[in-house]
């Protein structure tokens, strides 16, 4: 595979080396992976600019008109133009509020990952490198945190905050609120693969040779052996990304997420689904869509990468 | 008619890379109650050549061409249950690590019984009987309690003398060996070769030996095939081979050996390694590492040339007119 | 045997203290009994000889003693809401979300492992590539949303199956159970299928990549040079070492299914724990949430003991029994 990485005539560009890499030529011919990607980018891209798309800001409460309650989508008989996926119970155009909500949806999802992926490889690293009883018992702790499943440590802490500082208080707080306990619960994941690739490495030659040279633990761990962990931080991320966002999804669909006024699309399909028996489908269906259809090419990638990158992942 | 027949057999490896030769034109054959020794480096084919005389070789691999002929049938072209009806009956396999060979969940009986019944119309009872008795053939101490036991609960020693006695269940005709010592203590090596071939030789069994172990090979077998890149490249009986090496390959192999060496000197290698079998350099196989290459070698694969008892595949051996050329180059 | 339920024993008591602590300084800091006993009128020195009488004001230490000895007699307090002692309120609803999750188990494994089993026998099959295809699919689909894709589909659009409630139970020596009606089993069907939704390609994936590595092993090519039949290859040989890990991953996943219980239980109302915990949530009912919590944790320490019990059964190299 990287028969020729001993000549050393000229050292390639980033770039150059990103174009010749098994990474890059695989994706380029995998169909299934550039479309993921692409509707990846979209979703990102409309997020980032729901306010200048969307035709309503749905957290404007001028904007929004009761009798404009539960229009179906443009393209039924009772549709109006104005309105391209129909309102929602409380007069809000649907579309406005999809942009919105999947801004919620995705930037607590990347958040949450990122605090993961933050305190997992901190973690991670120091175990690893360390080893010994600090090894043990931070692995301990992963153990002991992985065998309580996220969703019910998500549900009990929400739901008790809840309980204690009232529903007025908990709204204002939601995001963060979401972002730390989906955050904190899942780094053992990140730990246990950043460990074990650790372990790998440190037997490596380079890590003594830099050992030898006199560079500092940090600088060896942060700066010698993290690099060479991102194929299995990459992999993890990208599905951890769409198991953050349908926890976040989950957790609001309870009430115990972001609430109506300021939806996710988690909070939006719990809305809808009340009028769901009445025949008002599109305030859960639309949302539903775009939440399984962001959830899935995120999982596409990941599988993807998985067999791309093939990185030793911690089974178990 | 000899017992095995095994004619210019090619087994090709499917990768997504394009399809890889791991064995090119072996032939050979195997009489019966004869000890058979198959020696190469890793990766020569050796281990591919053992599986794919029961065609038992894991996909992507598969026989792609030529035929394994054992009394009369082809085995390469049998149907999978005739074929079933043949391993472990009348061609038994015994593999290199005792410690992976055996499934660590079900107990030594269970593993013994099941292949008495997949092949003979008996009890239960009378299996365990046949079991006990095989076991007591391998001499491992206190036999009747190695039946309840799991594989974890013994020795890799003890493993081995496990496997030795289902490979010996059925009485088979031949058994093939494929590194059976390697895996374990040096000190137990021995042992356990001795214990195969006096099995061996006791129920007039052939063995197809595959090992590395030029020494085995020359105090167990009475016939050799030295394999290289996928192909034979010399045959013949064990003694004449290892007494006067024909093949430069073979010759190297031969020196590399310890004993070969004087006390206080370097161990003579043959320099540089084998070739991946998807860049199989054209001619003969071995000419760049060949210390007496000539330009046909490097052009032309060389044919079998008989030499005494033996056949070997060097264009040296073929033509005796290698000093003409010599002088050539001078 | 004895060594393992002493140290089970141990693990258990910890867990237990555990959640009992977390339990104790929810129910510490959530609400003020005092105002649920005597509401707004009273004046400060009342309250505070109140306070003392009943105890409130001493050491935390001495307070959690009380409140272990009384959890471990089953009380947990009156539920604010019902007027009834808490536990009794959540033993009550017990039987609806064991049987769901039982219907949830029995349709994972029944379709997990044959599906699991045959796509690693057959990886290249349209069946395997289809089967892999849609589980990465369903992996993808909160469940909620399952939950609502059923009922729209079988409840409204086909009025096969009913959306809600758990139908009409009989008493099975003090057990409500859904499972002896037809009308009972119906009911089950839409929630179970829901809650398998989300572990049903987990599973089938697990399955099928545990076995492919199985099926690669020196020991099952033994087992083909014995030549044994490929029947007891796959289902003797492979499927039991297949199994192990899959026992373990299962032993975690129950927490998670009970969770998930949560979520199924809201959208089809299923009158089991999980609805009430949510509606104690909304409601602020102390007493029953911590209820909830220590009938949960007792789930888990049950269920965990109950995988490693099986684990040793299927691996020999476990010894719960010690030396024969």
């Amino acid at each position: 595979m990287s028969e020729s990485t001993f000549k050393t005539e000229q050292p390639p560009t980033a770039l150059q080396r990103f174009k010749a890499s098994h990474f890059w030529h695989s994706f380029k011919i995998d169909r299934v992976a550039q479309l993921s990607f692409l509707i990846f980018l979209a979703y990102v891209v409309l997020a980032i600019f729901a306010s200048l798309i969307a035709p309503f800001d749905p957290y404007d409460a001028s904007q929004i008109d009761i009798m404009n309650s539960e229009i179906p989508p443009s393209w039924q008989a009772e549709g109006e133009a104005d309105f391209l996926l129909g309102t929602d119970a409380q007069g809000r155009d649907m579309l406005s509020t999809i942009l919105y909500g999947t801004r919620v949806s995705l930037l607590i999802g990347l958040c949450a990952v990122a605090l993961q992926a933050l305190l997992g490889i901190v973690i991670g690293l120091t175990a690893g490198y360390i080893g010994g009883r600090v090894d043990s018992f931070l692995m301990r702790i992963a153990d002991i945190q992985l065998s309580f499943s996220t969703l019910m440590v998500a549900i009990i802490v929400l739901a008790v905050f809840q309980a204690t500082f009232g529903t007025e208080l908990y709204q204002q707080l939601a995001m963060i609120m979401l972002i730390l306990v989906i955050g904190i619960a899942e780094w053992p994941q990140y730990a246990r693969t950043i460990r074990a690739s650790v372990l790998a490495e440190k037997k490596k030659e380079y890590v003594d040779a830099a050992r030898v040279m006199g560079f500092g633990r940090l600088r060896i761990m942060f700066r010698h052996i993290l690099p060479n962990t991102l194929s299995p931080i990459l992999v993890i991320s990208t599905v951890q990304i769409a198991n953050a966002i349908i926890s976040e999804a989950s957790l609001s669909f309870l009430g115990l997420g972001m609430p109506v006024s300021q939806p996710s699309l988690g909070s939006l399909i719990s809305s809808g689904f009340e009028y769901i028996f009445s025949g008002v489908w599109w305030i859960t269906v639309i949302p539903g869509v775009v939440l399984i259809v962001l959830v899935l090419v995120m999982n596409l990638l990941g599988d993807w990468m998985r067999d791309v990158l093939n990185p030793k992942l911690y089974k178990g | 008619m000899p017992l095995l027949e095994v004619n210019n057999l090619e087994v090709c490896f499917g990768l997504r890379s394009g399809a890889v030769k791991a064995l090119r034109d072996v032939s050979f054959t195997l009489q019966r109650g004869e000890r058979l020794g198959v020696v190469g480096e890793s990766g020569a084919g050796k281990s591919v050549l053992g599986f794919s005389i029961i065609n038992l070789l894991s996909r992507p691999g598969h026989i792609s061409s030529g035929s394994v002929h054992f009394e009369g049938k082809d085995l390469a072209s049998l149907a999978p249950e005739e074929l079933r009806s043949i391993r472990g009956n009348r061609i038994s396999m015994i593999f290199q690590d005792p410690m992976m060979t055996l499934n660590p969940v079900l107990t030594i009986g269970v593993q013994m019984v099941e292949c008495l019944l997949a092949h003979r119309r008996i009890s239960k009872a009378d299996a365990k009987r046949i079991a006990l008795k095989k076991l007591q053939q391998v001499q491992i101490p206190s036999p009747e309690k190695r039946l309840d036991q799991y594989p974890h609960e013994l020795s890799g020693g003890m493993r081995q003398r496990i496997v030795i006695a289902i490979g010996l269940l059925l009485d088979p005709d031949i058994i093939i060996a494929d590194e059976p010592t390697t895996a374990l203590d040096v000190t137990i090596q021995a042992e356990i070769m001795d214990l195969m071939l006096n099995l061996c030789e006791q129920n007039n069994v052939a063995l197809i030996l595959i090992t590395h172990d030029l020494g085995v090979v020359s105090q167990v077998t009475q016939r050799m095939l030295v394999m290289y890149a996928g192909r034979i490249i010399e045959q013949g009986p064990t003694k004449e081979i290892i007494n006067d090496a024909q093949h430069p390959y073979t010759q190297g192999l031969m020196n590399a050996l310890p004993q070969m060496a004087l006390p206080g000197q370097k161990l003579n290698q043959i320099k540089g390694t084998m070739p991946p079998l998807q860049r199989i350099p054209k001619g003969c196989s071995f000419n760049p590492r060949c210390e007496y290459v000539m330009d046909i070698c490097k052009q032309t694969l060389p044919s079998f040339t008989q030499s005494g008892n033996c056949q070997v595949a060097c264009h040296m051996v073929a033509e005796p007119m290698q000093d003409k050329m010599l002088i050539k180059e001078v | 045997m004895i060594a393992f339920f002493v140290k089970r024993f141990f693990q258990a008591v910890v867990v237990m203290f555990v959640i009992s602590l977390i339990s104790f300084s929810i129910q510490d800091n959530l609400g003020d009994p005092l105002r649920e006993l005597v509401g707004q009128s009273v004046s400060e020195e009342e309250r505070q000889a109140l306070r003392d009488e009943m105890g409130l004001n001493d050491p935390f230490l001495v307070q959690y003693l009380r409140f272990a000895k009384k959890a471990v007699q089953g009380d947990l307090g009156d539920s604010y809401f019902f007027k009834k002692p808490a536990f009794d309120v959540i033993m009550k609803k017990l039987p609806a979300t064991l049987e769901l999750v039982f219907g949830a188990t029995i349709i994972i494994i029944l379709f997990s492992v044959p599906i699991g089993v045959y796509s690693a026998i057959n990886p290249q099959s349209w069946f395997s590539k289809t089967v892999m295809g849609l589980s990465i699919v369903g992996i993808s689909i909160p469940v909620f949303l399952t939950a609502i894709g059923l009922i729209y589909l079988f409840a409204i659009e086909l009025n096969w199956l009913p959306s809600y409630g758990r139908g009409e139970t009989s008493n099975l020596l003090g057990w409500e159970t859904g499972f002896l009606t037809a009308d009972g089993l119906k009911h089950l069907i839409l929630p179970s299928f829901t809650l398998a939704s989300i572990m049903l390609p987990l599973f089938i994936r697990l399955i099928r990549s545990e076995m492919m590595e199985v099926l690669q092993s020196e020991y099952v090519k033994f087992a083909w040079a014995k030549g044994i039949s490929p029947r007891r290859i796959y289902f003797v040989h492979a499927l039991k070492n297949t199994m192990l890990p899959v026992i373990t991953v299962g032993g975690v996943q129950i927490g998670t299914m009970v969770a998930y219980t949560i979520l199924t239980e809201t959208v089809f109302q299923w009158p089991g724990m999980g609805f009430l915990f949510l509606e104690a949530v909304n409601r602020v009912d102390t007493p029953l949430i911590v209820a909830y919590l220590i009938v949960v944790g007792a789930i888990f320490v049950v269920t965990n003991t109950l995988v490693d019990l099986i684990y040793g059964l299927v691996n020999p190299a476990v010894k719960l029994a010690g030396k024969k």
